[in-house]
């Protein structure tokens, strides 16, 4: 092959990749002939969709339904203030355009659904699964299964990330290492647990630079191993993963052969209908009488070192099982519980209930709401 | 005594710290010896059954251990046991 095959603009652009001899110029054409979707623009995303388009990958596709918050700024690179309320899938279009000229950017400003994936999937030769919740981790792998497509994994919690490339063609897939996913409420997310902004930088770059080598075909793919890494420690761990024979989607015998209901699967939304739900205005009125009640915030210390309703006990959600103990004097005795927005709570409620505690009921629209129409004094975060 | 490394959200339980050492000739002693030490451990480690939950992974020096011996995977004094949750973060 001729260096002719490349715009002499693109040889000048591309020059660093073409001097590398794992790469050069075949390389290089196949990064341009590459197509790569991206399953979230956020903290992951928008690191991979830089580098990868910087490096040439001719078309990106992305879809995420989200709008640039204020508080995604602190790691989500590619927005900025004056970005805040656009659909993230357009201003990252609108970068990388500006960015790099050769790369087409086709975008889905959609959520990822059992409806849609094996569709928006299909035309790609990668997946880069980037997203921040499990029904839809579980939902891009298993339609990578079905389609036979590679899925370079990467999550973030904390101080700590992990990646790995799932292919089910010679390799573990996400069910294989987690045949389950946590129960609701278990594992806080990214906004409740928060996250060190240049955490999910670093764990970007191990996913792009896989896409790079699983495009080009050069050096050993991170397949069937598992790369943790811990930001306080400063150490990276490896961990061998085993494709499961007895796995659900990729084993020997699938008892999953078509995309399912993915939300019901992660436990989303269930056990949270029979919940009795109190008005923020029914709680001031409960303290304005000096009722005998417990206010229980079951949010993050963090969360509650931010904003907290006076007089609240603090017992995050995922040590409520264990503390159970704390609460025993309120088995049948009014308990009000709260957190951020109301859905954590409604898992506490749902709990409580389950373990015989008679009188739980949640605060509706947590402590957000409380300081909209109650209490301007706490801070909304 | 063989290392355990827990992720962070385990740390809350264990002051902080990264790393403990257990006492225990097998996965299963070493697990049962850090959740004496540490209250509340158990309940995050455990379904009620007694099983370690489906979405945490133990390894025992990179190994995960359903391709050992399970939880009766014997340890000696300079290995490393890992506690690898599933994590889900990434976008919003």
């Amino acid at each position: 092959m001729s260096a002719a095959l490349l715009r002499p603009d693109q040889a000048e652009r591309y020059r660093r990749h073409l001097t590398l001899p794992e790469i050069g110029l075949d390389g290089q054409r196949k990064l341009l002939g590459a197509r790569i979707l991206l399953i979230g623009v956020g903290g992951l995303g928008c690191p991979v969709a830089q580098y990868l388009a910087a490096a040439g990958v001719g078309r990106l596709g992305l879809v995420d339904p989200d709008r640039v918050d204020a508080s995604n700024l602190q790691r989500q690179v590619l927005y900025g203030t004056g970005d805040l309320g656009r659909p993230k899938v357009e201003v990252a279009r609108a970068r990388i355009a500006a960015m790099n000229p050769d790369v087409r950017v086709d975008v889905f400003d959609a959520k990822l659904t059992s409806e849609n994936a094996l569709e928006l999937l299909g035309g790609w030769d990668l997946i880069i699964d980037g997203s921040d919740n499990f029904p839809t981790r579980y939902l891009a792998n298993d339609a990578c299964v079905f389609l036979g497509k590679p899925n370079v994994h990467g999550s973030v919690y904390r101080f700590e990330g992990q990646a790995t490339v799932f292919d089910a063609r010679g390799g573990p897939c996400y069910r294989c290492l987690f045949p389950q996913p946590p129960p609701p409420g278990q594992m806080p997310s990214c906004a409740e647990g928060g996250v060190l902004g240049v955490l999910p930088g670093l764990i970007a770059l191990i996913q792009a630079t896989e896409a790079i080598k699983l495009v080009t075909g050069i050096g050993e793919p991170l397949l069937g191993r598992l790369l943790q890494f811990d930001a306080l420690e400063m150490s990276f761990s490896e961990y061998r993963l085993r494709k499961d024979p007895e796995c659900p989607v990729c084993g020997e015998r699938p008892t999953v052969t078509k995309l399912i209901d993915y939300e019901g699967f992660c436990g989303v939304g269930q056990g949270e209908t029979a919940i009795a739900e109190l008005s923020t205005s029914e709680l001031q009125a409960m303290r304005q009488r000096g009722e005998d009640f417990l206010l229980l915030d079951v949010r993050e210390p963090g969360e509650a070192a931010l904003a907290r309703i006076e007089g609240a006990h603090l017992l995050p959600l995922g040590e409520l099982e264990g503390r159970l103990g704390e609460l025993t004097a309120w088995k049948e005795r009014p308990i009000v519980v709260h957190c951020h927005r109301g859905g954590r709570s409604a898992r506490a409620c749902s709990m409580l209930q389950e373990k015989g505690f008679a009188r739980v009921s949640s605060l509706r629209g947590g402590i957000d709401e409380w300081s909209l129409t109650v209490d301007p004094g706490v801070p909304r975060y | 005594m063989a290392q355990i490394y827990l992720p962070t959200p385990l740390r809350r339980l264990t002051r902080g710290q990264a790393k403990i050492t257990a006492e225990g000739r097998t996965v299963e002693e070493a697990l049962t010896s850090i959740e004496r030490q540490y209250p509340g451990l158990r309940e995050q480690l455990r379904e009620a059954s007694g099983d370690v939950r489906s979405f945490i992974n133990v390894f025992v020096n990179g190994t995960e251990i359903r391709s050992l011996q399970g939880p009766a995977t014997p340890l000696g004094e300079e290995d490393e046991v890992s506690i690898i949750p599933a994590m889900a973060g990434g976008a919003t």
